[in-house]
């Protein structure tokens, strides 16, 4: 990564220099914090919103301790209530919030103060580092400008110091080449680094409290290690209590002291890391934990050579061997997928030399970050997207150059399931109409006939055939995305294309969308690319793995193989980011991860 | 957050997490037929199946309410609460309720929108029962209202109001607005003129709507070339200015008949179908800003997931336009059509005060007051009168509008007045505070035995 180039001690020595001599506007809470005092003492906290004509409970009864340096995770579902409990610390609830109990930052009461105390608290005494740092940062000012202004609310400082002061934070973080950065617009940086900008940002004040709301959660697996790290190593630096919002318990593992397992508003558990990893309690806890997908148990490792491909050389993926009697259900022959040039936009090839089969009835796993073309495959696919060079064949159906009506008989051979389930439905119709829409295009059914088909695609995804009447809005993540499935295979295509199908869903949810999907792929034998990001998901459902990065395949092979025996640099490298829920493993892979990445430096 | 009234209905995560536990599903039960599945777990069915307490009639209430909300029952509302909370308890809003009904619900809680659609209805209401409509005559006598009638009462307002003027007494009177100068009633004239704006409001928005939303929705859907082409053409539509194309049509409109010869038969209908012409034409050139909301609007919507899946179930781009991108852009053209119904009223008064626009033997509110500018120091009330009705038409159409906006903006919320709040706040504490709380305890505690016998 670009951004891990050098610079990592040199903050350090100076830090707090550009302070001397600035006046703090902002009075401080209390008096200096060692390590290990306690810094947040929340007793009793409750969050109400006043919805309709009656309070709806947020959270309630919540207490705990932070001491100075340590890291508390607040885990739990969506709508657990981890975002609001820590939001009605700073008072940033919305307007029919009500906070009530106590909390006190170093003996200052928070609940209940009013917001001209509060706001020489934001960002001074507690900062947060939100979870999409695109959203969260202004697009029309520079990143440098952004920190300078944090500054300067809070401290007494010329504009030149206040820069010093920035340039040094952001070495802090490890922004590359700060003084150019200092000037560039949020959109100009990547994800990884406007994350880091963001905890510049956020300590600029020297923070006591941290909160941090799911700060790696919009990263990618590779970045999200980087910025994990960085983390870790602020947290020796910095005596800040940090309070780390999230519900992946494999960044837990990684960074967590002590963790508060919420639901549905309430503590569930509250203990060590060691605890709660180790030794869960309660029931909820315990089903978290084990809805969570482990890399490296779903499949044996077994001895022998390797029996992946890999890219070397230009030489790109080749295809695997397969046997020529069966007709593959997905046939990728050096594709070249480019996006056109739009206006001033020059024409973007977003995958190349792309060699893929897939045989009936085979799951083949497509892995990558977030731009390597992985998507832009799966589209390709169902032919949403044209493919420029090479050949495409879905089912022995050459679907290259195929236009408008020639693909009429194609689309009854696949189905797409798309990621995010609330945008993926129309949210007009009632879901059974979604659903029942391919057989009334393709088999002209209507009425009682395609009503009973669809009330036996409900079944056959464990939904109520009650539902079919219902809006998406009604319905939960999880549904709307068993929804998806059965529109999917409405038809009983031959290939499915799912695109990263549990990644909007919460981690037990996904657990059981991915055990539905396992029992229909078994059933109905389609062949299905699964398309992900998590390689522990991908490992659960696949035979095969494809390893994608910038536009280009850099392994193929066996699950097996892929995730015990990498071949390719990049397939080490992401397989080693991958954060496991258990905190002794995770510190093996972190060690792991960066004597890799020490190695890589020294090759190149 | 774009879709945050999406957010899916509260208490039913937990039914996915429960499938996780004991309590396969009976697969057997398919084939039957029945439209309730069994389920062995018992509490999934009855759950999903409607006997939630929230849904249902039976809503126990005040604090026993909340002790249930403890219970979890509404604790994934805030599914899509990030940050600030946004989102938070929407999906208690919107539960068992269709889009429609949303939007109904947001409407009539607006106030203004309310008033105004009142208003407008009290006002279409007079003017019809006065005046008649078409060939229906109506229950005012005058109903030849271009006829002078003796002057009673020099012609003054005989409508008196207690506390105005020093009338003592309710009182209508022949003629409660008052006579013009040669006698013509004038409430008559004010109740034709109003059914004329009305006319030509209705007439104008809906050609400018199907002008507007056809060419709006083929450039968005399509782009490339026919958006290039449909766009500049609406770029020039845009550039003829309204107010002269007004009085180029309505003098066309008197000067086309003689150049052509017409008989006296054509000639009379055209003078007498003067606010449909109207109508038309500007309709034609009003269309443009819809256009442009409805492309922009099906230039995101194309881009959404469920576009692409109707596209992959292999759904013909009619389909696609008319079934499922239509009805989502609605808010935006319903929205933007009142708001242009608003401005056609003022617009057709305008063009009829400047004399381009509705002629006699067709009344204008615009036309009255021209014609009686000259009266404003002596008989004010020939002036004030349709001036009135104009601001009543035109700002309850617009107050309408907005609060139509309002209602299908899914950001749009109200948020209770704080003393609304403190007062359920000060309900909670001593009454439902022992009871909810030790509610939400012991169900709380009930539920995770519940969990541990599982």
């Amino acid at each position: 990564m670009s951004t891990a180039a050098g610079a990592s001690g040199d903050g350090q020595g100076k830090r707090g220099s550009a302070f001397d001599g600035s006046i703090k506007l902002s009075r401080a809470t209390g008096g200096e914090v060692k390590k290990g005092d306690v810094i947040l003492e929340v007793r009793d906290l409750s969050v109400n919103f006043w919805v309709g004509d009656e309070w709806f409970v947020a959270a309630e009864h919540i207490n705990y301790d932070l001491r100075a340096g340590e890291v508390l995770a607040i885990v739990g579902e969506s709508g657990s209530g981890k975002t609001q409990s820590s939001m009605s610390l700073l008072g940033l609830l919305p307007a029919n919030g009500r906070t009530t109990g106590s909390a006190k930052l170093k003996g200052t009461e928070l609940v209940g103060m009013p917001q001209s105390k509060m706001r020489e608290v934001r960002g001074n005494e507690i900062s947060v580092i939100f979870q999409e740092p695109m959203t969260a940062l202004n697009p029309v000012y520079t990143v440098g400008f952004q920190i300078v202004e944090t500054l300067r609310t809070h401290f007494l400082m010329a504009p030149s110091a206040a820069k010093e002061r920035a340039l040094e934070l952001m070495r802090l973080v490890e922004i590359p080449d700060p003084e150019d950065s200092f000037n560039k617009f949020p959109h100009q940086l990547s994800g990884g680094q406007r994350q880091r900008i963001m905890i510049a940002q956020a300590l600029a004040c020297d923070p006591k409290l941290l909160i941090a709301d799911e700060p790696t959660t919009a990263l990618d697996v590779t970045v999200q290690a980087e910025i994990l790290k960085l983390m870790r190593e602020l947290r020796e630096r910095v005596n800040a209590g940090i309070i780390l919002i999230t519900h992946d318990m494999g960044v837990v593992a990684d960074m967590a002291d002590r963790i508060i397992v919420m639901k549905d508003g309430r503590v569930v558990e509250h203990g060590t890391a060691d605890q709660i990893f180790n030794r869960p309690e309660h029931p909820y806890t315990r089903q978290l934990l084990a809805s969570v997908p482990h890399l490296g148990t779903e499949v044996e490792a077994t001895e022998g050579r390797p029996a992946t491909l890999i890219e070397r050389e230009d030489q790109p993926v080749p295809l695997r061997d397969g046997d020529s009697s069966i007709t593959p259900a997905l046939l990728l022959e050096d594709v070249e997928i480019t996006y056109p040039k739009q206006g001033r936009r020059p024409a973007f090839t977003a995958a190349r030399h792309i060699n893929l089969r897939l045989d009936p009835g085979e799951v083949v796993g497509l892995v990558g970050e977030s731009g390597s073309g992985k998507t832009t495959i799966g589209r390709a696919a169902v032919a949403l997207l044209p493919v420029s060079g090479g050949k495409l064949s879905v089912a022995g159906r050459d679907i290259t150059h195929a236009k408008g009506k020639d693909l009429h008989p194609f689309r009854k051979e696949v189905g797409i399931v798309f990621q995010d389930p609330g945008s993926s439905l129309n949210p007009r119709l009632p879901v059974g109409e979604s659903i029942g829409e391919p057989i009334y295009l393709h088999e002209q059914l209507k009425g009682q006939e395609l009503s009973r088909r669809v009330e036996a695609l409900l079944d056959s995804v464990q939904l109520p055939r009650a539902m079919r009447n219902r809006y998406p809005h009604e319905l939960s993540g999880g549904q709307r995305q068993r929804i998806g499935i059965a529109r999917a295979l409405a038809l009983n295509p031959r290939l499915l294309i799912a695109d990263e199908p549990t990644s909007a869903l919460d981690v037990s949810v996904q657990a059981t969308v991915l055990d539905l999907f396992r029992r229909l792929q078994a059933e109905r034998g389609f062949a299905c690319l699964f398309i992900s990001h998590d390689l522990a998901v991908v490992e659960q459902v696949s035979s095969q793995v494809a390893v994608m990065h910038l536009g280009s395949l850099v392994e193929v092979g066996p699950t097996e193989d892929i995730v015990h025996r990498p071949q390719h640099p990049y397939t080490q490298r992401l397989l080693s980011a991958v954060p496991v829920p258990d905190p002794a493993e995770q510190k093996k892979r972190r060690e792991l991860r960066d004597a890799i990445i020490e190695q890589e430096h020294i090759v190149s | 957050m774009s879709n945050d009234n999406t957010t899916p209905r509260p208490g039913e995560l937990p039914e996915d997490e429960r499938r996780v536990g004991p309590g396969p599903i009976d697969e057997d039960a398919a084939g039957s037929g029945r439209d309730e599945r069994v389920y062995d777990d018992g509490e999934m069915g009855d759950r999903i199946l409607g006997d939630d307490p929230v849904r249902g009639g039976a809503a126990p209430s005040g604090p026993l309410r909340t002790a249930e909300a403890a219970d979890g029952d509404f604790a994934v509302e805030e599914t899509d609460a990030h940050g600030r909370g946004e989102g938070v308890g929407q999906a208690k809003e919107v539960e068992g309720l269709s889009q429609s009904q949303i939007v109904w619900r947001r409407f009539i809680r607006h106030r203004g929108a309310i008033f105004g659609l009142v208003t407008l209805t009290l006002v279409a209401l007079l003017s019809i029962l006065a005046m008649g409509l078409g060939p229906i005559p109506g229950l005012w006598p005058f109903q030849d209202y271009m006829r002078p009638n003796n002057v009673v009462n020099g012609g003054s307002p005989t409508l008196q109001i207690p506390g105005i003027g020093g009338a003592t007494s309710f009182a209508i009177g022949e003629h409660p607005f008052g006579q013009d100068d040669i006698g013509r009633d004038s409430f008559a004239l004010v109740m034709k003129g109003v059914q004329t704006s009305l006319f030509v409001m209705f007439c104008l928005s809906f050609i400018a709507l199907v002008i507007g939303v056809t060419i709006g929705s083929l450039a968005g859907y399509f782009r490339g070339r026919l958006d290039q082409i449909l766009m500049r053409f609406t770029d020039l539509v845009i550039t003829l200015p309204v107010i002269v194309l007004g009085a180029v049509l309505g003098k066309l409109v008197g000067i086309l008949p003689i150049r052509f010869n017409a008989t006296p038969e054509q000639t009379l209908a055209i003078t007498n179908n003067m606010p449909l012409l109207l109508s038309i034409a500007l309709g034609c050139i009003l269309w443009t800003g819809l256009a442009r909301l409805v492309r922009s609007e099906f230039m995101s919507l194309r881009e959404r997931e469920f576009v692409d899946a109707a596209r992959v179930a292999g759904a013909s781009n009619w389909r696609i336009i008319t079934k499922h991108m239509l009805p989502n852009a609605v808010g935006v053209i319903i929205v933007n059509t009142t708001l242009l119904m608003s401005s056609a009223v003022t617009l057709e008064a305008a063009l009829s005060f400047l004399n381009f626009g509705i002629l006699p033997p067709n009344i204008s509110l615009g036309w009255l007051i021209s014609v009686n500018q000259g009266a404003f120091a002596t008989r004010p009330w020939l002036f004030w009168w349709p001036g009135v009705f104009i601001i009543l038409l035109a700002l309850s159409v617009n107050f309408i509008g907005d609060g139509l906006r309002d209602a299908f903006d899914p950001r749009m919320r109200k948020i209770p007045s704080a003393r609304k709040m403190a007062k359920a706040a000060a309900q909670l504490e001593p009454a439902g505070g022992a009871t909810a709380g030790s509610g939400a305890t012991a169900a709380g505690a009930s539920r995770t035995t519940e969990e541990e016998t599982k």
